[in-house]
């Protein structure tokens, strides 16, 4: 009962994504499995957010370190779920989207989930800099290659490319930066893009097989539990 | 109270004062542009909030601190409640109410379907799912689990044969000679332009050689010696291009991230470009 079945489900729900593909009727049934992952999607968002409230109530009882923090996050959550759940400030009411313009979810989405997003992504430009004057360092011929590839790349996004090679003739203008980032992006990046590609799809296709068949099962994990 | 407390508790307070001074100047700004009362005040609120969180996370640059754990937990709990909220009214509500109750749909207001007894099925795995949180029923959420890699295997199983596999072995057999009239009008017309014959020419080469090579060089079945070391070795090049290209990419991309965070900072919160 506790791995038989789990494997038997991933078995015919496979196979029957698999067949619907070449069965016209089979169709409708991929595109229903399609929409039923979605709806066990939404548990698992609700599982996760079930988890996040289990470990911060946790810490804020037990007052462990920084349990100040957890209520925070408590706050935030409670904030937004009531937010989105009920819909407040939501100028159309129940029936208008839960993202409709002046809506206190929409507010916190542009005010809060937004630049916190963007702000903790372009924190990486800064760690990314120092690591890469750090480790950029051409020892090698590999290491020079993706040296040199990079530098043509950012210079080529810069006006500072543009300016430097604007004197080079028409009839050579795949030596000025920007054209020759272009080019690099749009052959050899091409390339070994197009490699790594190839190279997932077949590890995807193989361990697709794996599960379907029931010869891989790690994702039920142990039988302890 | 030692003195480090102290410091810590002077600079909350001066964060507070210039927090609420930001609010202020930021309201009467807005009601000087035309903007309803009671909406400026709101609106001044959410953009000093924006710009203290900006530069909360920003501080992390110096040390860790605590205001940068308080936009990071922040960030959490907000993030999970989005996703969880645009979850639900956009696929439980939007494809799974519809499906199952009238009285439902009518009283979340979204169009009601025909009646399918089979979407009490995700329901049901959902349900199952959620039984992870107990300590004895845990191995339910298996059945669910199984559900989702079942389906994500059946849909990947295709979809990467179809785009990631067939589609990108069959764009790589291109014309190795571009607008080909003769070796005569390719050297007398030949120029080094980026939209010239000898440039869409080597590009092809490039794209034709660099996947080879590069599949020759995951390819471990075989020792890497001989003309299969030697186009191995290509294959590293061309992947060390890609990854150089793919790092600079990335390093723009955070770039232009930065410059949205400053230009919120200097034109929306203190005015100071417009």
């Amino acid at each position: 009962m506790k791995r038989q079945v789990p494997v038997l489900i991933t078995f015919i729900v496979g196979t029957v994504l698999i067949l619907s593909v070449f069965f016209p009727p089979a169709e409708r049934l991929g595109e229903d499995f399609s929409i039923f992952f979605d709806i066990i999607a939404v548990f698992a968002f609700f599982l996760g957010g079930g988890n996040l409230l289990r470990i911060h109530f946790g810490k804020v009882y037990q007052k462990r370190e920084d349990w100040g923090f957890s209520i925070v996050t408590l706050c935030g959550f409670a904030i937004m779920m009531m937010a989105g759940l009920f819909k407040l400030w939501n100028p159309g009411g129940i029936a208008a989207d839960v993202a409709a313009p002046g809506s206190l979810f929409q507010l916190m989405y542009d005010w809060i989930f937004n630049p916190l997003g963007a702000s903790m992504y372009s924190l990486l430009a800064f760690y990314v800099a120092s690591a890469s004057y750090r480790a950029f360092r051409a020892k090698n011929i590999d290491a020079t290659i993706l040296l040199i590839a990079a530098f043509v790349i950012l210079l080529g996004r810069t006006p500072l490319g543009m300016y430097v090679t604007s004197w080079v003739p028409e009839s050579f203008s795949i030596l000025q930066i920007p054209n020759l980032a272009i080019w690099i992006m749009v052959s050899p990046n091409l390339a070994g893009q197009r490699a790594i590609m190839i190279g997932i799809a077949l590890g995807v296709v193989s361990m697709s097989l794996r599960l379907i068949l029931g010869v891989e099962r790690t994702y039920l994990g142990v039988d302890n539990e | 109270m030692d003195r480090s407390r102290r410091i810590s508790l002077i600079i909350f307070a001066g964060i507070i004062i210039l927090f609420i001074l930001s609010w202020i100047i930021k309201s009467t700004t807005l009601l000087n542009v035309g903007t309803e009362s009671l909406l400026s005040i709101r609106d001044a609120f959410f953009i000093t909030f924006a710009a203290f969180l900006t530069l909360a996370i920003f501080s992390f640059l110096y040390k860790d601190n605590p205001y940068y754990k308080f936009a990071e937990h922040l960030f959490v709990g907000v993030s999970a409640a989005y996703w969880m909220c645009v979850g639900f009214w956009s696929t439980f509500v939007g494809n799974f109410i519809p499906k199952v109750s009238t009285t439902l749909s009518n009283f979340f207001e979204v169009p009601p379907k025909e009646f399918d007894i089979f979407y009490f099925i995700p329901l049901i795995l959902g349900l199952m799912l959620l039984m992870r949180l107990s300590p004895k029923g845990g191995w339910l959420s298996r059945w669910s689990l199984a559900f989702i890699v079942g389906t994500t295997a059946g849909l990947n199983l295709i979809r990467y044969l179809r785009t990631d596999f067939i589609t990108q072995v069959s764009n790589t057999f291109i014309p190795l000679l571009v607008d080909w009239n003769g070796i005569g009008p390719f050297f007398s017309d030949f120029s080094l332009s980026a939209s010239g014959q000898f440039v869409m020419t080597l590009g092809n080469w490039v794209i034709f050689i660099g996947v080879f090579s590069g599949l020759i060089y995951f390819f471990f079945s075989k020792e890497h010696k001989g003309f299969f070391g030697h186009a191995s070795r290509v294959g590293i090049w061309v992947l060390m291009i890609t990854f150089g290209a793919s790092f600079g990419y990335t390093v723009m991309g955070r770039v232009s991230l930065l410059v949205g965070r400053l230009t919120f900072l200097f034109k929306d919160w203190l005015g100071l470009i417009s």
